[in-house]
């Protein structure tokens, strides 16, 4: 059984941040995959990489200090070919950003146009990409505007971004997105500032267009419960790397790296009766940024199983069975 | 009285503002707080949860009602007749980054606190800094650094400590953990539990994170536009949740579980603005039970077992099935 060729493959990426004085690579040895019509979810606390990682897949990331210095982004476009994204002329990966992928942010305010109405904003983007004229482009926007749930579409489209609520406004960011029809959505805790109902409505929301449009979804978030919810694949990042990956069943039963079983622990609903009848979370010692400057095994410092050949080797992403994968010189023993 | 409480609130309001743009941000809260226990406010944005907590330590003016500590009202005291009851309930902020004064030692930080109020001097405020930086799991030495050169969870064991500089009654916290990473969130989880054990202070716990309130409190009272929805035992009101807002807000919370993935009844629509609240129950907009009854009055506190009670006519008060989130 061949697999289908994935949407999008990373592979080994490794970005480099250069100044006058030195350089960091805030991620290395990424590699991650997205299939069609299924949503992988990129969790890590802060720090971990993860906005860097998707900024790179955007070719977004700041000039000229950023640059992808090492590793492969490949990516299925709409003709079936497969490109290099990490090799693409800013200008061609310009033409794909939003009608090939699109990318949607925590903060919708900070994202939008203050002083265009949402309708003009789809359909700035709608012409930009399809050469539409402009009622036809703003018909088109109006149907974005219902095709993400905006009750009385027609009347919104003329609304200010100011005008809306925070999940009306994440909406729109969404109608945005989805308004070129692209292959890949990137979402960056698209619901981290929203309140708890209305963030169910839109990872239902997501989840519906994905479905509808055969689309692949790439989740960023540091949250394992919306992990759980929304998530196909899971890629769990620590200190600018990969650490595991597997389907979402998998990650929560038997997750196999020490840094992803103690992330599962520690939530307050896995906490455990302690002596005095009252309930114990456990954590998790120190801090990401003890990972700095770390030559062995990034997660060493704050992991419960260390033994001295992890402060000494780095250990590689191996390939266990299922597709499961894994960087952890222990994980045999554990 | 044999079983004074620590903090009794009644029929407490807030609004801001003038008429026509008038908020309503809390309208008619009451519920106590007992000596060393933690009550929990739950709520989503707008629900009055902070307000609340400021209009307690009085950093706010009360629009109507009575706040009463250790039996005194102090609702309507001014500034000055305040102060020496500001030595007894504390606050810890949400964002570590904007609450420690940039500018200031760690010493300094706490020290303010003990100083406004008298409480050590020379040598001997030297050493309570140094034993209040321990207590919260830092180093005496850390007190002559600056608030940049920690990390966020470190950051907010400062604030842990100059709140419990001056040996508070209470403490309000009001989303301590929420601008935290998951594994520093647990180490400060525990932290907040072991001072409670080892000082027996009481605290009002504000927080959106419906695990996260289980889990500290004793009580829970939730929000919704300002208004109680649903107060009682922590483990009652999140296992047997009356209050068709309570459950929904249960619902709606995402489980670590990709087993426990389930369609569910969404609420629909927005929050309602504070400006003009509906009629009646304010949660009648979003509910699945409101009917025209709904918009009529606001609905009284029904009782539904010992110490839990919630504000909805249509809500059964026999004891349902296990509620399965």
């Amino acid at each position: 059984m061949t697999l289908p060729a994935p949407l999008l493959d990373i592979e080994n990426l490794e970005v480099t941040f250069r100044t006058e004085e030195n350089s960091v690579t805030p991620v290395r040895g990424v590699s991650l995959r997205v299939d069609a019509g299924r949503t992988t979810a990129l969790v890590g606390e802060s720090g971990s990489g993860k906005s860097v990682t998707s900024l790179a897949v955007m070719g977004l990331l700041p000039r000229p200090a950023g640059s992808i210095s090492a590793g492969a982004i490949r990516f299925r476009m709409k003709s079936g070919e497969t490109s290099n994204l990490a090799s693409l002329a800013p200008d061609v990966m310009q033409r794909l950003r939003g009608s090939e992928i699109a990318m949607i942010f925590q903060e919708p305010m900070t994202s939008l146009n203050p002083v265009l109405t949402v309708g003009e904003q789809i359909a700035e983007q709608v012409r930009y990409h399809t050469g539409m004229n402009a009622s036809a482009a703003m018909r088109r926007a109006e149907e974005m505007l219902g095709l993400v749930e905006i009750p009385d579409a027609v009347r919104r489209a003329t609304e200010y971004p100011h005008q809306m609520s925070g999940g009306m406004r994440q909406r729109v960011m969404i109608a945005l997105a989805m308004s070129c029809n692209p292959r890949l959505l990137i979402a960056d805790e698209p619901t981290t500032a929203l309140d708890v109902t209305i963030q169910a409505q839109i990872l239902a929301l997501i989840d519906r267009l994905r479905k509808e449009h055969e689309m692949g979804v790439l989740f960023i978030t540091h949250n394992l419960g919306v992990v759980a919810e929304v998530a196909d694949d899971v890629t769990v990042m620590y200190a600018g790397e990969v650490v595991e990956s597997a389907d979402v069943r998998t990650l929560f039963r038997n997750p196999r790296h020490p840094y992803t079983q103690a992330l599962i622990n520690c939530l307050p609903a896995r906490a455990l009766p302690g002596a005095d009848g009252r309930r114990v979370v456990r954590s998790i010692p120190g801090a990401v940024a003890s990972a700095a400057g770390v030559s062995g095994c990034k997660f060493a410092p704050r992991c419960a199983h260390t033994l001295a050949a992890c402060h000494v080797s780095h250990p590689a992403l191996e390939t266990i069975d299922g597709g499961q994968t894994i960087r952890c010189c222990r994980w045999r023993d554990l | 009285m044999s079983d004074p409480k620590l903090v009794q609130i009644r029929g407490l309001t807030k609004h801001f503002g003038k008429a026509p743009a008038l908020v309503h941000a809390v309208d008619d809260v009451s519920f106590d707080i007992a000596r060393g226990e933690v009550v929990g406010l739950v709520g989503e944005s707008g629900s009055g949860k902070s307000t609340i907590g400021r209009l307690i330590l009085r950093a706010l003016d009360l629009t109507a009602g009575t706040v009463e500590f250790h039996g005194r009202e102090i609702g309507k005291l001014s500034q000055r007749e305040i102060r020496p009851f500001r030595r007894r309930m504390q606050m810890v902020f949400q964002d570590p980054f904007a609450s420690l004064n940039p500018r200031l030692r760690i010493k300094d930080i706490i020290g303010e606190a003990l100083d406004a109020h008298g409480l050590a001097q020379g040598a001997a405020r030297e050493r309570r800094i140094g034993e209040l930086l321990e207590i919260v799991g830092l180093q005496a030495d850390h007190a002559a650094r600056f608030p940049h050169e920690f990390s966020g969870g470190q950051r907010q064991r400062v604030g842990i400590a100059r709140a419990l500089a001056v040996e508070p009654d209470l403490i309000v916290a009001d989303e301590p953990v929420s601008a935290l990473d998951v594994s520093v969130q647990a180490q400060v989880l525990n932290l907040l539990q072991d001072l409670r054990q080892r000082f027996g202070m009481a605290m009002l716990f504000i927080s959106h994170d419906l695990d996260v309130i289980e889990l500290m409190c004793d009580r829970i009272v939730v929000l919704y536009l300002g208004r109680v929805m649903e107060a009682g035992p922590a483990d009652v009101v999140s296992r047997h949740p009356r209050h068709p807002y309570t459950k929904a807000l249960l619902a709606a919370s995402p489980r670590p579980d990709p087993d426990a993935r389930h369609t569910r009844d969404l609420l629909k629509g927005d929050i309602p603005s504070p400006l003009s609240p509906p009629s009646g129950c304010v949660f009648r907009t979003r509910c699945p039970l409101a009917d025209a009854a709904c918009a009529k009055a606001v609905p009284m506190m029904r009782n539904a077992g010992p110490d839990h009670y919630f504000a909805c006519i249509h809500a059964t008060e026999t004891t349902s099935p296990e509620h399965v989130r």
